[in-house]
Parts: structure tokens; C-alpha cells; sequence
């Protein structure tokens, strides 16, 4: 595929809000997860990675009708890093239709709604009047909110293949690019915390009573997070200064396995890692850090380890910063390409954090601290539920 | 870059539309609609513990994307698939809204696992044994425009051949007041790269700024407008009527898509 230049970019997640947080968090290996008191879940032992301050930072008047957790997550994102000037600048540029918003997340504005059930009318059952379907439960509702809030008139879509959804919006929007679609694409992902997730990630036995531990031996489960990573994606310009990030490939594929557990041999992720090399032209040995899914759960890790070590051997640094912040699902592919971006740029390997004991039974080179290596090329891996997989390969414009 | 591909296949299902050669003679005006209740089977490719735990949007998705991939004389495993849906299993989606606003609320597994967007594309996969690229896409209801796009962009950019399966369901009270879609539906598209034996037409996509247009049957135009998967109709009625035509279909306002549509024989 040809190059995209990730031409801005911005976090939040429970690192901090914008890429200083982000990054000093990432240097001093900080974890930004707590015990769960989110809203009324006070009956889970288990570990949260929270955005602070979304609930007091209400949406603008203009775009009220967009009000949810997962919308006013996004919108304190946008405002973060001069990403809110950079898409104005991008649709003055290329024309409003010309820039594209393709999103990721998971569960979308779902808090709004069952937070509406436990009001429903006693005597018919109704959801209450100033609930909004559209604009807060439905999937689509935080693109057409960025679309809506950027006044952009181009095509928009959300990616909901769980916890992949935002490494394959990458994907997507450089096939429009490629075919002329579009010129410029917001790209990223915004899931926020809410009860189906918590509740169902619990039925699944799948929720850490601790800070999660990726690729620990004793490692038994994960930790919720949530985020809101946005990028701007657009053909490289004429002379990138060497630290610019550029998307230099995307490879996707399924497990055809199993709804919630990985092929065990994490063979559709091997698939996935494999065409994302092929799309960027190569080899394994041009990789210089790989930023895991690393869920903390014994089946991912294992699976998603075993397929690393096929490929790539115990070579090249790896580590999964799910324990920094949590597992922020269809967030995560779009959060984790912009801790990958800040590696690049900042020429560091974020270490695991809360992985005490490497696990001996997988064979690969797992980072449980900092190192000061400039990486050149970097793999991050985004797995989903329902054995969607994706992997991303970045690389410095030097 | 021309955003085109040949059609080789089509799958559908809605109430009154039991499958595309049923369906067909309908849309093309030759043969009445006739509203009924629309029942789907539960898919027989896949194990029996899957299949007891489909709701109706898998089911649907399974159901048309079966039917465009035999009508097609084409082999899963070697597709990509595009899911686009405004929802997903929405009993499914009520049914836990309803736990947790209980005082219990313990969800079960196989509740949390369907409650996933993107539950039809890991069914499909398990039963199809497909480890190509899926994804699974939401636009409200621009739904079939996206999944449209989507699927053309793969076709025309990574030369795939891509299985595009767009499908909704209604909500149950009380989101149905909310989120009122009256039926179920499913349109599968099977679009290749390279014309085929079976292509019966070769279709290019464009944006557009035209009004989509509509469906002259008033029943059908209804469906159309209330269903966000149906949207792509008029699409179906022209590949009906057999004759090179063009559509346009609904997307994003102000957008719409327009489709040349050439046929193959």
C-alpha cells in the first residue's frame, strides 16, 4: 500500500488527557488503573483504567442531542493537541466532502441507554422522553457526532469488530484514499466504560481481581479501560521532517474459531501480522518493536505469543501497555498506534508495567522496562472478539 | 480509480422476499408483493452449539450471505466479508438492558458474546471457515451505502473478491418506540474483481448528489424507507429488471451514491 502520514494525533485515556500525559506516564511506567467505582458498579473486584473529568465536561449547546459518556469522550479528545485546528485546516485544504471520519468503538453510547432502562415508565414500560437513540445508543452516533461537530459533508463510517474496530478503521480509510474517495481521514477510536462491558467481560470470567498483567506467568484476566485516539491520516507531504509517522501497512484477517476465544495456535493473528507485512513491503526483521494486544488473559496471550514467536522469533522487543491503560477495546487499536507513534518519535520501547514474571512458555523478547532504543518500524497488534484481527506496522518518514 | 466490480451473486430476505429468485419477478413489477411474516432457518453450516445460541440477525446474515455465495458458484474461504447493519441482534441487546437495570445483574456469557456489532462476521466465520478479512460496519441508516463502499473499495483497491452482507432487525418494546424498523431484512452482495460466468452485472459506485430514488410499489417503498438495509432496493429492483440502468441510492446526507449498472447477460 502507499504511505499515510499521521499528520496529527491526540489521546485520552486514564494515562491523562493529550500526548504530554500520555507520554510522561509511558516514560515513569505509571499505570492509570484503579479499583472499579465506576457509576454504580460497586460489586465487581476488579481493576479500572478511567478517564478523569469526562463527566464534568459537558458537550457543547449546538450538540447537545449528542450527550453520552462515549460522545463527551470523543469531544474532550478533539479539543486536545491542536487536533480540533488540524481537522479545520484539513477541510479547508481538501473541501468538507474530502475528509472522511472512520471511528472504532465497541459500545458506542449504550451507558445512555441502560441507564434510560432503569428509568423506564412503571405503568407502559416507555423509555423516558429525553432519551435519544440515535445520537447516543446507535453504533454510528460518535462518527456522525465528529462529522457533525467538524461540519464535514464526506463519507463516515463506524468499524464495530470489537477490540480490532480501531486498527481496521487505518485500513478502510487508506482504501478510500487509494481509490480516491477522499484526501484526509479522522481516524481513531472513542469506547467508553459501561455496563455490558464490565458486567459481560465478568460472565466471561475474563476480569482481572488486580491491575491486569500482560504475559505474566500468573497473569489471570484483564482490566477494562477507555479511551478516545483520534488521527488525522493523509497523503505524506512533499517533505516530512524525519520524525513524522507514517502508516506503512495493514493487515487483516479471522479466526473463524471461536466467538470469544482466540485460535489457540493464534494462527489469524500470524495471518494478519504476515499481510500487514506484506502490505508495507517487510520483512520480519525490519521490525523493531511490537506493541501487543496483550489482553492479560491466559488464552491471548498465549495465542497471540505463539504466533509472534513463529514469525518473528524472540528478535525484535515486545510488550503489551494494557497494564499502563487497561484494556480500552475499540479504542485500543487507535490508542495503541499513537503509543506507537510517540515510541518513534520519541526513540523509546515502553516496557509492560504490573508484569512481574515473564511467562517462560512464551518465547519472545517481552520489555518489562523502558528502553532507550529509537525504533525505526513499529507492529502493533489489535485482536477482537469474534476473531476479527488487525495489525498495524508504522514507521518513521526518515 | 473507477470504483467498479462484478456482481456474481445475490442473496435477500424480507417480509414477502423469500430469497432472490423469488424476489426477482416481484421487483421487476412482473409478479404483486405480498407482505407476510418473514421466518429464517437457523444455519445448518454451523455446530449445533452456535447455532442454538443465533438470534435473528445472525441468522439473516447468514441466510442471504449463503445465498449470494452458492448463487455466485463461490467458495467462502476465499471472499473477504463486509457486515454493515444499523444494529445487531437487538432482542439480544434488550434483554441485557433489562438485567442491569435489575437488581441481578449477572449477564450470561453467551448474551455478552452476541452483544458484540460484529457477532454475524465471527458466526459467519465459523461457519464458513473463512480466516479472510471481516469487518463489520455501522451508518445509522446509511448503513448499505457504507457497507457498499466499503465492499467496492476492497474489490477495487485490493483486487479481493468481497461478500458484502447487510441485514437489520426490529428492536422489542420499549427501544422499538425509540428505534421503530418494522421487519427484519438481509441483502447480500457477492462482487469480484474479474468477470465471471456467473456476473450478471458489472456495477460502479460513485458519490452523488442526487435524492435516492424510490421504489414505485408502495409496500416495497415503505420497507425502503423504514429499513436502513433495504435502502439498497432500488439497487435489487434494477438487477431484477435485467437491463443496464442507473440508481441512486440513500447514504449520507448531503451524499448519496450513484450506481452504473451494466448488465452481463
Amino acid at each position: 500500500m502507499n504511505s499515510l502520514w499521521l499528520s496529527h494525533f491526540t489521546a485520552a485515556s486514564c494515562l491523562g488527557h493529550g500526548l504530554e500525559a500520555t507520554l510522561a506516564a509511558l516514560r515513569a511506567q505509571k499505570s492509570g488503573l484503579a479499583p472499579c467505582a465506576f457509576e454504580t458498579v460497586t460489586d465487581l473486584a476488579t481493576y479500572i483504567g478511567e478517564v478523569a473529568g469526562v463527566d464534568e465536561a459537558p458537550l457543547p449547546a449546538s450538540l447537545a442531542e449528542y450527550e453520552c459518556r462515549n460522545n463527551r469522550l470523543a469531544y474532550l479528545g478533539l479539543q486536545q493537541d491542536g487536533f480540533n485546528a488540524a481537522v479545520g485546516a484539513a477541510a479547508a485544504r481538501y473541501g468538507r466532502r474530502r475528509v472522511g471520519v472512520l471511528l472504532g468503538t465497541s459500545t458506542s453510547g449504550i451507558l445512555q441507554t441502560e441507564q434510560a432502562y432503569r428509568r423506564r415508565d412503571p405503568a407502559t414500560g416507555a423509555l423516558p422522553d429525553d432519551f435519544i437513540y440515535r445520537t447516543t445508543h446507535n453504533t454510528y452516533s460518535v462518527a456522525d457526532f465528529v462529522r457533525s461537530a467538524f461540519n464535514l459533508e464526506g463519507p463516515a463510517v463506524v468499524v464495530s469488530t470489537a477490540c480490532s474496530s480501531s486498527a481496521k478503521v487505518f485500513a478502510s480509510a487508506a482504501r478510500m484514499i487509494a481509490a480516491g474517495l477522499i484526501d484526509a481521514a479522522i481516524v481513531g477510536g472513542v469506547d467508553s466504560l459501561c455496563l455490558t462491558t464490565l458486567y459481560g467481560f465478568n460472565s466471561l470470567e475474563l476480569l482481572s481481581a488486580e491491575p491486569c498483567r500482560p504475559y505474566d506467568a500468573d497473569r489471570n484476566g484483564l482490566s477494562i479501560g477507555e479511551a478516545a485516539a483520534f488521527i488525522l491520516l493523509e497523503r505524506p507531504a512533499d517533505s516530512l521532517d524525519a520524525d513524522a509517522v507514517l502508516l506503512l501497512g495493514a493487515g487483516e484477517s479471522s479466526d473463524a474459531h471461536h466467538m470469544s476465544s482466540p485460535h489457540p495456535e493464534g494462527l489469524g493473528a500470524r495471518m494478519a501480522m504476515s499481510a500487514a507485512l506484506k502490505a508495507a513491503g517487510l520483512q520480519p526483521a525490519d521490525i523493531d518493536y511490537i506493541n501487543l494486544h496483550g489482553t492479560a488473559t491466559p488464552s491471548n496471550d498465549a495465542a497471540e505469543g505463539h504466533a509472534v514467536a513463529t514469525l518473528f522469533g524472540n528478535q525484535v522487543p515486545c510488550s503489551s501497555t494494557k497494564g499502563a491503560t487497561g484494556h480500552t477495546l475499540g479504542a485500543a487499536g487507535g490508542l495503541e498506534a499513537i503509543i506507537s507513534a510517540l515510541a518513534l518519535q520519541q526513540g523509546f520501547l515502553p516496557g509492560g508495567v504490573n508484569t512481574h514474571r515473564v511467562d517462560p512458555d512464551i518465547p519472545i523478547q517481552y520489555l518489562t522496562a523502558n528502553q532507550q532504543r529509537a525504533p525505526r518500524r513499529v507492529l502493533s497488534n489489535s485482536f477482537g472478539f469474534g476473531g476479527t484481527n488487525c495489525s498495524l506496522i508504522l514507521g518513521r518518514a526518515e | 480509480m473507477k470504483l467498479a466490480a462484478y456482481l456474481d451473486g445475490i442473496g435477500l430476505i424480507g417480509p414477502g422476499l423469500d430469497n432472490w429468485p423469488a424476489a426477482r419477478p416481484i421487483l421487476a413489477g412482473a409478479a404483486p408483493y405480498e407482505s407476510r411474516p418473514l421466518t429464517v432457518a437457523a444455519p445448518q453450516s454451523l455446530p449445533p452449539a452456535e447455532r442454538r445460541r443465533t438470534g435473528v440477525a445472525i441468522k439473516i446474515a447468514l441466510a442471504v450471505g449463503q445465498e449470494a455465495v452458492a448463487a455466485g458458484q463461490l467458495d467462502a474461504r476465499q471472499l473477504a466479508a463486509v457486515f454493515s447493519s444499523s444494529g445487531a441482534d437487538n432482542d439480544n441487546c434488550d434483554a441485557i438492558c433489562k438485567v442491569l437495570a435489575s437488581d441481578d445483574r449477572h449477564i450470561s456469557p453467551t448474551r455478552f458474546h452476541n452483544s458484540v456489532h460484529n457477532a454475524p462476521a465471527g458466526y459467519w466465520g465459523i461457519a464458513s471457515g473463512a480466516m479472510t478479512p471481516a469487518t463489520v460496519l455501522c451508518a445509522h441508516d446509511g448503513s448499505f451505502g457504507a457497507g457498499l463502499l466499503e465492499a467496492l473499495t476492497q474489490v477495487a483497491v485490493e483486487g479481493w473478491g468481497t461478500l458484502l452482507v447487510t441485514y437489520d432487525m426490529p428492536y422489542p418494546e420499549p427501544l422499538h418506540a425509540k428505534r421503530p424498523l418494522p421487519a427484519a431484512f438481509g441483502i447480500a452482495l457477492a462482487l469480484m474483481p474479474e468477470r465471471s460466468a456467473q456476473s450478471l452485472a458489472r456495477i460502479e459506485v460513485s458519490l452523488a448528489d442526487a435524492a435516492p430514488d424510490a421504489l414505485a410499489e408502495p409496500e416495497l417503498e415503505a420497507l425502503r424507507r423504514a429499513i436502513p438495509c433495504a435502502r439498497g432496493l432500488p439497487l435489487l429492483q434494477a438487477l431484477a429488471r435485467g437491463s443496464n440502468a442507473q440508481v441512486v441510492l440513500d447514504y449520507l446526507a448531503p451524499l448519496s451514491l450513484a450506481v452504473e449498472i451494466e448488465a452481463c447477460r
